[in-house]
């Protein structure tokens, strides 16, 4: 649990975790739908989408374990944890539903991800702003095509308009728990490593509320939050799935080399 | 190989005699090793021919990812992860540049793929085996991107231009995929005793399977004979499938694997491996749709199809109103 941050080492580790663990859970989502989508070319987005949350979950996860210092390395980090050492965002979880809740998922995702990098380039660990510079270029694309996505559908047919207010609706009490600070936010902002996330909630919902305007929707009025992904406090019940999943040739079959 | 079985149109090979004065520049292009590019005149059976033999070959790379897409969310690290995926979505570029190439011959991505979703064309016969264990990904890489490759290297000097095109960057992408097949399948068999079995397993599975993957004997079809006249087809089946045998066999005995054949052996007077055929009954029962995933694989990408209506008609409607608006602001 967070509260037991004791040192500034233990404070960046949940940070890292709460970065790489968010992009795998997203990235694991995203790659569910291959071979599935409405038409190839978002086949071989959602698939170019989930390998740059892969890639990027290697750095975020890799450099976690380094500053652990146990040994740990990203893989034993990602496949030999249990949900509740788990930091990733609850938004990250909820299940993929139909594609249009996929990409109003990963748009309020990518908005709040392309903000939070952009701070990131200037974080005073080196490390933590070389991984944000290559995320961030990847990131920007992510937000352009799922922006986009967001507009067409919303805007594109009756139905598709109900579909995009329906996926709004379902995930907007997600979106709060990425602006909620705790003490690891308090002591990344103490080093200057990490953006306070609540100082990031303005410019937030200026970008998605101009990207729902063009899409026709409204911006959510309500500022409820489910919260306890990012602290690990109380996951959803969707990530015990997920891990049952992804981790279960690692556990099935310790020690073995892949 | 993904196209199998291919009927080439016509009545078979003419004679210089039978042809008709366009026809008979149309072969001596080709001869030449001149391409043929989708502008250029050709005879209605060499497009007909070459739509079904391109479109089965995009069919194969769509829905060649569900077999390998049904073990992305479970491969054992971050790394064999981000490889999969990469690898998917080469393949759903693959069955893109080739639906391309299909489309210059006059045909709509669409018309192909509703044939494919009514069941009018087909796909390899491999896509209808499942996949069971993490050894399968890598005997799906090694062994049916290998024979893949064994049919487009020639592939790439066939004589329709935009094809030719397509198989030359395909090749590229295959053969990265070939490889990480093999590595996959040396840390299962150097690995643990369960990953051994989880390699010989899929040898033993996927080994026939692959050996279809080139078609039955066609020395006696006339059909073929045209598709080479045209080069179409640039080998027969039967050499493609002895050419990957006697290239794959060193490689599953440096693995320390057995080929699940009892009659495999080196003949040292034809320099080749003689090796038992695929039971040729049980590949006419896949292609008829008696294949272990044949019904689910279809009505996956049926689903997948159907789901997606609201999606691509939201599209469209979007892409519409913003050329309406933009025609009314000029």
């Amino acid at each position: 649990m967070s509260t037991a941050v004791t040192s500034g080492d233990d404070a960046l580790f949940e940070f890292l975790c709460r970065m790489g663990d968010s992009t795998l859970v997203l990235g694991h989502r995203v790659s569910e739908w291959c071979g599935h989508a409405p038409v190839l070319e978002e086949d071989i987005a959602l698939a170019n989408t989930a390998l740059d949350l892969i890639g990027q979950t290697q750095l975020w996860l890799g450099l976690a374990g380094e500053v652990e210092g146990k040994g740990r390395d990203a893989d034993k980090l990602a496949f030999l944890r249990d949900g509740w050492d788990f930091r990733s965002a609850l938004l990250t979880e909820v299940p993929n539903g139909d594609f249009g809740r996929t990409l109003m998922r990963q748009f309020l995702f990518d908005a709040w991800h392309s903000i939070y990098l952009g701070r990131l380039l200037k974080s005073s660990d080196k490390r933590v702003a070389d991984i944000a510079e290559k995320a961030s270029k990847e990131v920007s694309y992510h937000l352009e095509r799922s922006a986009d996505t967001v507009v067409a559908l919303g805007d594109g047919t009756e139905e598709s308009h109900a579909r995009m207010a329906d996926a709004l609706a379902y995930l907007w009490p997600y979106v709060g728990e990425l602006f909620a600070g705790d003490a690891v936010d308090a002591a990344m902002v103490e080093a200057g490593v990490a953006p306070d996330p609540a100082s990031l909630r303005e410019e937030y919902d200026a970008l998605v509320g101009r990207i729902l305007e063009e899409a026709t929707l409204a911006l959510p009025e309500g500022r409820f939050a489910h919260k306890g992904g990012r602290d690990g406090r109380m996951h959803t019940e969707h990530l015990g799935h997920i891990l049952t999943q992804m981790q279960w040739l690692q556990r099935a079959y310790p020690g073995c080399t892949w | 190989m993904y196209a199998q079985m291919i009927k080439t149109a016509g009545t078979g090979v003419k004679s210089p005699e039978e042809m008709t004065e366009e026809e008979r520049k149309f072969q001596a292009h080709v001869d030449a090793n001149e391409k043929v590019e989708p502008k250029d005149w050709m005879p209605d059976d060499y497009r007909a021919t070459l739509i079904r033999q391109i479109g089965q070959h995009a069919h194969s790379e769509i829905v060649g990812q569900l077999p390998e897409g049904n073990w992305i969310t479970r491969a054992p690290t971050l790394e064999r992860k981000a490889i999969l995926l990469a690898k998917v979505q080469d393949e759903a570029g693959h069955g893109l540049y080739l639906y391309c190439a299909a489309e210059t011959l006059g045909i709509s991505r669409d018309e192909l793929t509703e044939d494919l979703l009514s069941g009018k064309m087909k796909y390899s016969s491999i896509f209808n085996y499942p996949t069971l264990t993490w050894a399968d990904i890598g005997a799906v890489g090694w062994l049916v991107d290998g024979a893949a490759i064994m049919n487009q290297v020639p592939l790439q000097r066939t004589s329709f231009g935009p094809y030719s095109r397509a198989m030359i960057r395909i090749c590229k992408e295959e053969s990265f995929h070939q490889r990480q097949g093999y590595d996959i399948m040396m840390k299962m068999a150097k690995g643990s005793e369960a990953q051994k079995r989880m390699a010989q397993d899929a040898l033993n599975r996927l080994w026939f399977p692959s050996l279809m993957m080139f078609g039955p004997s066609d020395k006696e079809s006339v059909h073929s004979a045209q598709s080479m006249a045209w080069k179409i087809k640039i080998n027969t089946n039967d050499e493609l499938r002895q050419k990957f045998v006697d290239q794959t066999v060193p490689q599953v005995e440096y693995l320390g694997l057995t080929v699940p054949d009892e009659t495999l052996s080196w003949n040292e007077e034809r320099g080749h491996y003689d090796f038992a055929e695929p039971d040729w009954g049980e590949f006419f029962d896949v292609l008829k749709g008696n294949g272990p995933c044949n019904t689910d694989r279809l009505s996956a990408r049926q689903e997948a199809w159907a789901e997606g209506k609201w999606v691509r008609d939201a599209m469209m409607a979007h892409a519409r109103k913003k050329s309406a608006a933009q025609v009314a602001a000029e």
